[in-house]
């Protein structure tokens, strides 16, 4: 493999395992401020161990989201000079608010959340929390601002004697309905994958006969959340869709695996293309629904990747514009899919429970198990598809991928550190794993108030 | 002041706050073992740094955020060729967050050892580093300018391990060892403040030894313009007071001097390169500096908006965490020190 092929997998396998953590860090966090308030608001006590127990699965997972945001700063640079010093001027602004705005109030606060139970009053710890969730808003909504100026460059000019894309309307860049809708579409998710941890985590609760007085409102919340959030992440969604068919009919083709231009276009439920991704070999699919997604009409026109790759080849100069078409296909279905296998556990659990009712069979405990992995399954898909599926550019229309990786880095400096990142990565995912799970098998935990419940005489949080 | 110079400022003013406060991270850090001979010492230690050691780091990533927006072309020469430092100082920032987080979570004399260790090397490996990273820029590094007019690093991994990078690791290494521990005798109480202090007092001598020959070399072959020279001279005499008041046990003082030492050291060395950000030692066109690395004065513009509104906000709530936190840690208020949250009997 040469360098621009271990760049890209060295950026693929750190993005995708960063964004393990992230949706869970910035659902779980609010979450974890609706139990404090509840009990900030009742004093009731089995709010205040909700708080603590969710707390600490969610200050677990926060670690590697943390550690791993690292490496994502640093990495353009790094594997992907070439592209830094391509779109810098625009790019960089957003990841430096990110770091201003977002990076310290999340971690400020964060720390005043741990450390101040006996320290702070009560409202003002609440509100560390509150904002601590708050900067993990802002950093998702700067940095899909930086990916979605990759996906549908807005805002700048060709400055062609320094060779790069000048920032002209920063405005543009961080409110393009581009932007827009990745954020509408992230942000539900985000909460729908902490739902579903929640909500797994309160069945397994439940089942273990461990603190119910915990586990159904955690179960409850879990499944509204999904709930809720599902119905954002369809409307965003279907906005996403027709935002991408305008902006890159390429990516639609490709996720459709539709070859030929087509009006009334079907929603390809299994499509197996040729050996060479030219064309069809057999398809099924529901009549007229890509055609309904895409542009709002069930008798529309959808492109297909054969039409596009020429009008690309005439307007882009000869090169090969198609993207990997399985991966784009499955990757598709795949974040659909395990999306909707969480909607139907919460509809499932929401069921059982409305009478005060228990969900208690076998099969269902199964399923409570895997329900915090599903949404998080669905999500990596959907960035290995809008990913994917943009290549061969890493800026749409300016700039491809090859162009972008560092010319100064050799592919065995690439390489080493590929190994030694996933590596590490691996190690830090078991030991994250088994840290999570403990602390579920222990479950909540009798509450210490906390609040200056003593006279300082111990700590109430050591490291 | 032109924008570009403007932003050089920010730029230092970034630094200067990440080395003054995960300087005294990677200092507490390396001397964890030292100081702190058990399990109620060790986590005394460590929660000194708990509450604040993200937000430290978070200047890093501002700092980085900040040289991307501003000089895209440094970030980009600059993490590009220093790649395999710059790896080895991300591997352990990794490897230290996580440390932080998950040491206590069980009570095992393993669990915690393994954890522990990784603390010391990974707060060790950065200290060392950004200052062999500093001192190449300072020095100036192989960079050639391409036919089509980029600037590129062209030299090796083993390039950057001059002599003169080593001293200025090594100089960083003791500068956040003694800042670290005047830090902890500041923040704790008993055994652990005791060795502390007089730890502090024998790295901040060798410090002073380390600092005033890199200085010398700094002077004698890099840059002799006057104006470093009286910034390094108030760095040399900040850090004499802070030797002053370990000595007499003025355990504030010996921390904001230090602190000073460490903001004027930083201050000297980016006054060394200026308006260069990084000098080529091969020829002048091909040195990067706050013109030719820059980018637009409208995104200048923005950003320094930016700045302008939020960095003051950002210092006044961090300094109010540090104000917070701002009481000793005793060993002795740690409950059951030897059992962590996640063991089953406690």
């Amino acid at each position: 493999m040469n360098a621009l092929s271990l760049a890209r997998w060295q950026f693929a396998i750190t993005t995708v395992y960063h964004f393990i953590f992230v949706p869970i860090t910035i659902g779980s966090g609010f979450l974890v401020a609706g139990f404090q308030t509840a009990w900030y608001r009742t004093n009731k006590d089995k709010y205040l161990r909700a708080t603590k127990f969710f707390g600490k699965l969610f200050l677990i997972n926060f670690a590697i989201g943390v550690v791993t945001g690292i490496v994502q700063e640093f990495q353009f640079g790094m594997n992907w000079s070439s592209y830094s010093r391509f779109v810098g001027d625009i790019f960089g602004a957003p990841l430096a608010m990110e770091g201003l705005l977002a990076f310290f109030l999340e971690s400020t606060f964060l720390g005043l959340w741990i450390f101040g139970w006996d320290r702070l009053p009560k409202k003002l710890h609440l509100a560390s929390i509150w904002l601590a969730a708050t900067g993990t808003l802002l950093s998702a909504y700067f940095i899909l601002a930086a990916n979605s100026f990759m996906q549908h460059p807005v805002g700048y000019t060709m400055n062609v004697a320094r060779g790069r894309a000048e920032l002209t309307d920063i405005v543009r860049v961080l409110t393009q309905k581009t932007a827009l809708s990745a954020f509408f579409h992230v942000i539900p998710l985000a909460f729908l994958a902490s739902g579903a941890l929640f909500a797994g985590v309160g069945a397994w609760l439940l089942l273990k006969k461990k603190d119910i007085e915990v586990a159904q409102p955690a179960m409850k919340l879990g499944a509204i959340t999904i709930i809720v959030s599902f119905l954002l992440v369809l409307v965003s969604g279907d906005f996403s869709a027709r935002v991408m068919t305008q902006q890159q009919p390429m990516k639609m083709a490709a996720a459709e695996g539709l070859y030929d231009s087509k009006s009334s276009a079907p929603f390809s439920l299994l499509t197996i293309g040729s050996l060479d991704g030219t064309h069809a070999v057999f398809q099924i699919g529901i009549p007229s629904l890509l055609s309904l997604m895409s542009t709002g009409k069930t008798d529309g026109v959808v492109e297909g990747v054969n039409d596009i790759e020429k009008q690309y080849d005439a307007k882009y100069g000869n090169d090969s514009y198609t993207p990997v078409i399985w991966l784009a296909y499955w990757s598709f279905r795949l974040m659909i899919g395990f999306g909707g296998l969480a909607l139907l556990l919460a509809m499932y659990i929401l069921w059982r429970m409305r009478k005060g009712g228990l969900p208690t069979s076998k099969w269902f405990n199964r399923a409570a198990i895997a329900m915090p992995f599903l949404p998080i399954l669905g999500i990596s898909f959907g960035w290995i598809f809008t990913e994917s599926a943009r290549q061969p550019w890493v800026v749409f229309g300016l700039m491809k991928t090859r162009d972008g990786v560092s010319t100064a880095v050799g592919a065995g400096s690439v390489a080493f550190t590929m190994i030694v990142f996933t590596l590490l990565y691996g190690v830090l995912a078991v030991i994250e794993f088994g840290l999570m799970v403990k602390t579920i098998k222990m479950g909540p935990q009798p509450a210490v108030e906390g609040n200056n419940a003593n006279d300082g005489a111990q700590l109430t949080m050591a490291y | 002041m032109s924008l570009n110079s403007f932003w050089f400022t920010i730029i230092v003013v970034l630094w200067v706050g990440y080395f003054i406060l995960e300087g005294f991270d990677f200092g507490v850090g390396i001397l964890l073992k030292v100081v702190a001979k058990n399990q109620a010492e060790r986590r005394a230690v460590l929660t000194t740094l708990g509450p604040v050691w993200d937000g430290n780091e978070v200047w890093l990533l501002v700092a980085g955020g900040a040289t991307f927006a501003a000089f895209p072309e440094w970030y980009a020469t600059l993490f590009s060729g220093f790649y395999l430092p710059l790896f080895l100082i991300l591997v352990s920032l990794i490897v230290r967050g996580v440390s932080f987080e998950y040491r206590s979570k069980y009570g095992k004399a393993q669990w915690r050892g393994r954890w522990d260790n990784a603390i010391v090397v990974s707060s060790f490996l950065p200290a060392v580093l950004w200052g062999v990273a500093f001192a190449n820029i300072i020095e100036g590094v192989p960079l050639k300018k391409g036919s089509n007019g980029i600037i590129e690093y062209a030299g090796g991994f083993f390039n950057l391990l001059n002599p003169y990078a080593l001293l200025g690791g090594v100089t960083t290494l003791l500068l956040f060892v003694s800042h670290g521990a005047f830090f902890l005798a500041l923040k704790t109480e008993g055994e652990i403040r005791n060795r502390a202090n007089a730890i502090g007092q024998k790295a901040g001598l060798a410090t002073a030894v380390a600092a005033l020959a890199f200085f010398g070399w700094t002077a004698a072959s890099v840059n002799s313009r006057g104006w470093v020279l009286l910034l390094a001279a108030v760095a040399v005499v900040f850090w004499l007071a802070a030797l002053g008041a370990n000595f007499k046990g003025r355990e504030g003082y010996a921390f904001l001097f230090s602190a000073l030492t460490t903001a004027f050291t930083v201050i000297a060395l980016f006054a060394t390169l200026y308006p260069n950000v990084m000098p080529s030692s091969l020829s002048a066109d091909a040195s990067l500096n706050i013109f030719n690395a820059s980018s637009t004065h409208y995104t200048l513009k923005v950003m320094t908006y930016v700045a302008v509104v939020l960095t003051p906000i950002v210092l006044i709530y961090q300094g109010w965490t540090y104000w917070i936190f701002r009481k000793r840690i005793n060993p002795n208020q740690i409950a059951s020190a030897d059992s962590g949250v996640l063991d089953t009997v406690h």
